[in-house]
């Protein structure tokens, strides 16, 4: 029972309550960039949940078993984004060889990952203590909150790449059309998304 | 000694993460043929889509594989053709640059509007509701569909309330041809300066009272052409390109001024001592009173009168006229 509810905690923690865009506010820039299309917006989502899993996976491993054990923590986001950034050109690699088709579609955003502030926000989030069990994230738990903050991630720009594609078709004063009534939105979404804030399913161990 | 430790730890994982992709990069090797981003370099990258392809990028590809040709970028020209045939090694055949151009020219002081529009912006628009606040079927609505389309710039509304497309901007993509609802933008060669800027198909005595600059389907521009590249279809004169003429007289035959050249100056003709005074220009010029002078002595051009039509200057037996002045002359003067 204490496992489900750790697993629903992280889930509903990483996509709603600390969402990577609207509560954190980190990678703002694929979140305005590719939020123009929804099909874009799908293709980048995609991307950024594989290299997030990816990336806490490989940091994790690092963290606990280099890191930590030498006593050299505060190498963290060096280390991080050296990782990350060779990840995210072996993923590129790899989709050229195997995946054309995908590797087109995803097209510039692939590499602009590399440089996205939250996948190294996940990896750094995981070297932390995971508020549910009081304890270092394991390598399931950072996993987890990997995938699920890309899936939060996917969720803020498929909302965000929904409303734009209406937004479109709409009569918008002269001087906030494009960009400026994307960041009002953006805005009135990240106020929405505050309602999430005091969301405590079950309540940790010992509190 | 410190300092080792993180020195060996970052170095370590920085080598292992480049050898790792080092040996990727070998592993996972993939044949980009390497003409392709030469030749999106040459091209410019405007990705109008006037080639067909969705993008420059995909014509690039195109060019690459042998699927286009190296002059399918109309926007590129010439130019681009040859550097892109150069790229492939082989050699191209460039397309005679052309230009769109608006056929209309009625604007708010020549054609009557029969009610006013305060709709959306946009041809499209008040195409549908009613077709448009002018009389005129066929004119220029002036709300800037086409200005929007065009990716270079090269189109804007003038004073009048047309759209008017600036030569030099133009580069023939076409786009404002698919844009205007009305379908009153065409592409011409680039070299010919002159066209019919109407597109009415009314009868003449209806477009008068609607149009001061409308053509009433005279024909006098057809019988200005001894050549035959204007025609009359339902109407209206149709001007076939292809045929060496410059059309100048039938743009100063016009009675309703209905051509515009786009050409402010043009270069007018003049005559020399070898002129026997045979007076054959004079048959054949269309302005009366450009020339003129007795039988037997050296005649004059009126140089204010001339329209430099170059119509005199292959029928002179001593060619003795010869065009002066700026303009262009080697395709604009008549090879009849």
């Amino acid at each position: 029972m204490n496992n489900i509810a750790n697993i629903i905690s992280i889930s509903i923690g990483a996509v709603f309550i600390n969402n990577f865009i609207l509560s954190k506010f980190l990678g703002l820039c694929p979140f305005f960039g590719v939020s123009k299309k929804l099909s874009s917006a799908t293709g980048m989502g995609m991307a950024v949940v594989f290299v997030m899993a990816i990336a806490s996976s490989f940091t994790w491993v690092i963290n606990r078993f280099i890191l930590i054990p030498y006593d050299v923590a505060y190498l963290q986001t060096i280390i991080f984004i050296l990782v990350i950034a060779a990840l995210v050109q072996l993923v590129e690699m790899a989709l050229q060889k195997y995946s054309p088709s995908l590797y087109e579609a995803l097209g510039i955003y692939l590499p602009l990952i590399t440089t996205n502030c939250a996948v190294l926000g996940v990896a750094l989030i995981n070297t932390g203590v995971n508020t549910f069990t009081g304890e270092p994230y394991t390598f399931f738990e950072s996993l987890l909150n990997g995938v699920m903050s890309g899936v939060g991630f996917m969720l803020a720009l498929l909302l965000m790449a929904g409303l734009r594609e209406k937004l479109e078709f709409s009569n918008i004063p002269k001087g906030l059309e494009g960009l400026p009534i994307a960041f009002i939105t953006a805005g009135l979404m990240a106020l929405s998304f505050l309602g999430f804030a005091g969301l405590n399913f079950f309540s940790p161990v010992g509190g | 000694m410190e300092i080792l430790i993180p020195l060996i730890i970052v170095g370590s994982i920085g080598a292992f993460l480049g050898l790792g992709l080092g040996i990727a990069s070998k592993k996972l090797f993939v044949h980009v043929d390497p003409r392709i981003p030469m030749i999106l370099d040459v091209l410019p990258n405007a990705n109008c889509g006037a080639c067909g392809y969705a993008g420059c990028s995909g014509f690039a590809k195109a060019v690459a594989e042998g699927k286009a040709a190296p002059n399918g970028c109309i926007p590129g020209g010439a130019k681009c053709a040859h550097a892109i045939a150069d790229l492939l090694g082989v050699t191209a055949s460039a397309e005679e640059p052309q230009m769109a151009v608006v056929h209309c020219k009625g604007g708010r002081k020549e054609a009557a509007e029969r009610a006013i529009y305060n709709g959306i912006q946009d041809c499209n628009a008040a195409t549908i509701i009613g077709n448009g606040s002018k009389i005129c079927q066929n004119g220029c609505l002036g709300l800037g569909t086409c200005v929007r389309s065009c990716p270079f710039d090269a189109i804007f509304i003038n004073d009048n309330g047309i759209a008017e497309v600036d030569p030099e901007k133009c580069t023939g993509c076409g786009k404002c041809v698919k844009s205007c609802p009305r379908k009153i933008i065409s592409l011409i060669p680039k070299v010919h300066k002159i066209f019919l800027a109407c597109s009415n198909r009314d009868r003449g005595a209806k477009v008068k009272k609607y149009c001061s600059v409308g053509c009433t389907a005279c024909t006098l521009c057809v019988k200005a052409t001894p050549s035959g590249a204007i025609t009359m279809d339902n109407n209206l004169p149709v001007l076939d390109y292809s045929k060496e003429e410059n059309f100048i007289t039938a743009a100063y035959k016009c009675p309703s001024k209905c051509y515009t050249d786009l050409v402010k100056k043009r270069s007018k003709a003049n005559i020399d001592t070898n002129c026997d005074g045979c007076g054959l220009c004079i048959t054949v010029c269309p302005v009366p009173g450009a020339i003129t002078g007795e039988k037997g002595k050296r005649h004059v051009v009126d140089k204010e009168k001339c329209i430099g039509c170059g119509n005199c200057l292959h029928i002179c037996p001593t060619h003795a006229i010869t065009l002066w002045g700026t303009g262009l002359q080697p395709k604009q003067a008549r090879m009849a």
